[in-house]
């Protein structure tokens, strides 16, 4: 029973998504442009770590290759991220629109709603941008591929795309309390994107420490960096992004807690 | 003269308004400067003291970037100028007895002026209460200052034009905004807002010196920060004269054309 | 069958006053203001039945067709319908109503509209027979053939309408609220949409709700009016019912206008209106 109604939903999810698609297909040149748009400004930072890193060899200890790994991993986990939670980025519109009461009004589950109702293609220029630096670093970078670094790397990105999905679902909550000022949680999310690209203790300790026990980047970025880049032999480092559950069950009761809200107060 | 200043004055006085709930917005914008301070420190010490600019230098360019960045962002800002465009309002402007382009020259400098005045008052005052190697300093003397702000209302002026520029190609497009996003990514690179411009290698820092992009915020935050002085400011300057008064004339050009179109069109 | 039972409802709205210094004021405190929207409002409705719920703006219409469809909590009162609490269980409770917003539109904006009613027949999880069946139905009534393979984004007011009508009932609800479903329609399709809730019901037995400021649209459709003003409720009963406490009331007071007698709604209620001190 259960097994059928994953089924069922992971269905109607792809009919959403194509619904979605087809919207934009409507506008074909906007969306190439936009498209482009967003590979470009990532590419720009790609440049921006080569430029820099062509006046030394190694940053605290990290070469380029390095960099651009950590680089490749932060931005594909933000590009997925906001393909699949796009739906919490833009929440605060959906909720001015009405749309979050269309969306209370039908028998499906609110967080599977907003989340397949605003999937949005344009979003994957960056993925172009990560995978030509996954490449890239690859090359540059001597990292021994067996099943444990592969499970690492793999768990970076996801773990880091749940990371980040978490934090748009507690920024779409702001929206029940009505704080329309988002900007404090941007910096959570477009900081810890670009300022993640590099290794997070190359900031020091302090940030380091906040990294860690405020906002749990380091479960998906140092920690597990470290195995990869076999500047750790302990393997154990390499299951830190399963720590992302803990943080999202967080968000998903402030989320709860938020609908709560919206229920008994309205917009 | 005085209908300008009256746009200008009404931009400024909505400006400090909307700009009042600002708490939020000056942490992030330390967050963001002192996440910036402490990688360039990671990079001066990774280029034993090679490094394109001073490390105090770069911490001053940091704070101005941070403290006067709705000056020169070429992405966020005049969108009620823009919608006015997309939304093709802007046939109700025709009929106003003034030029469009001062008009609209004015009222983008005011909003901008405003909002600015606004943010990089809180934001200098921090930096300059900074723990040491990432407070921001006072310029070399008041020469440089005045340079500073000569070249500062130059910069502002250029970004200003180029901005109207792409806003009027739009009038010229089906997709005004993927252009949009295209244009001004490209330009957040090439202006020095990713990286400051001497960290570029010399080949393609030649190349984006023939840009007008290089004499946006590139000039007065050097100035002031001290990387560019003595004779070596005068071409700088020079060339900030010459691209402000191309752009405007450009401008200008585009938008009779433009006007002829509208006109064509029957708004 | 609806039980709504001295349900009460209150919001919290941040009083914000013009000026700089006010600007700076509410950053640092905010001052609430408790705006009673529903003060206490109870009625029945049996299944069949076609009530007109009116009264001014901001009289707490659409907080009750809101609470009505599990959108909103109330802070008291009890409330049933076909015993199920709407708030309680919204995933199964859902499933039984229809809701359209006049002012807002639930089909996809630049896809065709046929498009939109597959995607909801998967959110529905309606059968594939029962939903060709409905489709066709709905089709026939409210003559959309033209219609399906246009995006939402083309239609015209009234041809949108008729869609979102026919999106809010493939899934063969018992109940239909209908949140002012005629403003900003032409004669034309005000009408067609009138014809079609009358149809609705005759053939299916459907429970409607209707909010409206269209006096025309009670008449054509409703056999029973609930008024409601500040919050409460005034009165309950047939638009005869209505119309003789309005003329009562006109009687009363010695304000009979003569020239325009009943059969000026508008003028009636605006009367009402008047009378019962709720504008």
């Amino acid at each position: 029973m259960k097994k059928i109604k994953i089924k069922e939903n992971i269905k109607l999810y792809g009919k959403y998504a194509s619904v979605c698609t087809q919207s934009v297909m409507e506008y074909k040149l906007s969306f190439a442009l936009m498209l482009i748009a967003r590979f470009l400004i990532a590419f720009c930072e790609l440049i921006a770590i080569k430029f820099l890193f062509s006046g030394f060899t190694q940053l605290k200890g990290y070469t380029y290759g390095d960099v651009l790994l950590c680089f490749a991993i932060i931005q594909m986990s933000f590009t997925f991220a906001e393909l699949f939670g796009n739906g919490f980025k833009t929440f605060s519109g959906m909720v001015r629109s009405g749309g979050f009461d269309r969306v209370m009004l039908r028998p499906r589950s609110l967080v599977f709603q907003v989340v397949a109702s605003r999937f949005e293609v344009g979003r994957t220029g960056p993925l172009f941008t990560a995978i030509i630096t996954l490449a890239l670093g690859i090359r540059h970078s001597q990292i021994d591929w067996n099943p444990m670094t592969v499970w690492t790397f793999a768990a970076m990105i996801v773990g880091g795309t749940l990371l980040f999905i978490g934090l748009f679902v507690l920024e779409a909550s702001f929206c029940f309390f009505s704080i329309e000022d988002t900007s404090l949680i941007n910096v959570l999310t477009y900081g810890a994107k670009s300022h993640g690209k590099y290794p997070i203790d190359i900031y020091g300790k302090g940030i380091l420490r906040f990294c860690t026990y405020v906002i749990p980047y380091t479960l998906i970025q140092y920690y597990p960096l470290q195995f990869l880049l076999g500047k750790s032999d302990d393997w154990y480092l390499a299951f830190y992004p399963l720590g992302i559950v803990v943080f999202l069950t967080v968000c998903g009761f402030v989320w709860r807690f938020g609908v709560r809200r919206y229920k008994s107060c309205g917009s | 003269m005085k209908k300008y200043y009256s746009f200008f004055k009404l931009r400024f006085a909505t400006g400090l308004q909307y700009r009042m709930a600002s708490v939020t917005a000056l942490t992030t914008q330390l967050i963001w400067g002192l996440m910036e301070c402490l990688l360039y420190k990671a990079v001066a010490e990774a280029t034993d003291g090679r490094i394109p600019m001073d490390y105090s230098s770069i911490v001053t360019y940091i704070w101005l970037k941070e403290s006067l960045y709705v000056l020169f962002n070429t992405w966020a800002m005049d969108n009620d100028l823009f919608a006015m465009i997309t939304s093709g309002d802007i046939a109700y402007e025709l009929c106003r007895p003034l030029s469009v382009y001062s008009m609209w020259f004015s009222r983008m400098t005011g909003a901008r002026i405003s909002e600015a005045f606004l943010r990089c008052i809180p934001v200098t005052v921090c930096a300059f209460l900074m723990p040491k190697p990432y407070r921001m300093t006072l310029p070399v003397n008041g020469a440089a200052f005045l340079f500073f702000l000569l070249t500062l209302f130059l910069a502002l002026g250029i970004t200003i034009t180029f901005c109207m520029l792409v806003y009027m190609l739009c009038l010229f497009t089906v997709s005004p905004q993927g252009w949009r996003m295209v244009l001004t990514g490209a330009v957040e690179f090439l202006s020095g807002n990713v990286i400051p411009l001497p960290f570029f290698p010399k080949k393609y820092l030649f190349l984006v010196e023939l840009s007008p992009f290089a004499y946006m915020q590139n000039v007065p935050f050097r100035i002031y920060s001290g990387d560019l002085a003595g004779a070596a400011m005068y071409p700088y300057i020079i060339k900030q004269v010459i691209w402000l008064a191309a752009l405007m004339s450009a401008g200008i050009v585009i938008w009779k054309l433009a006007e002829k179109r509208i006109v064509v069109q029957g708004g | 069958m609806i039980e709504f039972q001295d349900i009460r409802k209150s919001y919290r709205v941040s009083k914000r006053e013009s000026g700089l210094g006010n600007a700076v004021k509410s950053f640092f405190k905010r001052d609430y203001t408790l705006i009673e929207a529903i003060k206490g409002i109870s009625f029945s409705i049996d299944d069949g039945e076609m009530v007109g719920y009116i009264g001014p703006n901001g009289a707490g219409k659409s907080t009750t067709i809101k609470i009505l469809s599990g959108i909103l909590m109330p802070d008291g009162g009890t409330c049933v319908v076909n015993g199920q609490v709407p708030w309680k269980d919204r995933k199964e409770y859902v499933r039984q109503i229809g809701v359209v917003f006049g002012q807002r539109s639930q089909l996809w904006w630049d896809i065709p509209v046929i498009d939109s009613f597959e995607l909801l027949k998967s959110i529905y999880a309606i059968p594939s027979a029962a939903y060709r069946g409905k489709l066709d139905e709905l089709t026939g009534l409210l003559h959309l053939e033209e219609l399906l393979k246009t995006p939402t984004r083309q239609l015209s007011l009234g041809q949108r309408m008729r869609c979102e009508l026919a999106a809010s009932l493939l899934h063969d609800p018992k109940l239909l609220f209908l949140d002012e479903p005629t403003i900003g329609l032409d004669a034309v399709s005000k009408i067609a949409v009138r014809d079609f809730i009358r149809k609705l019901n005759e053939e299916h037995k459907t429970t409607v709700i209707l909010t409206t400021h269209d006096m025309q649209d009670i008449e054509a459709i409703t056999n029973r009016v609930i008024l409601i003003g500040r919050g409460q409720k005034l009165m309950d009963g047939t638009l005869n019912d209505l119309r003789a406490e309005a003329a009562s009331m006109e009687a009363e007071t010695g304000t009979a206008d003569s020239e325009n007698e009943e059969s000026d709604l508008d003028h009636m209620i605006a009367h009402l209106y008047a009378k019962l001190n709720i504008m």
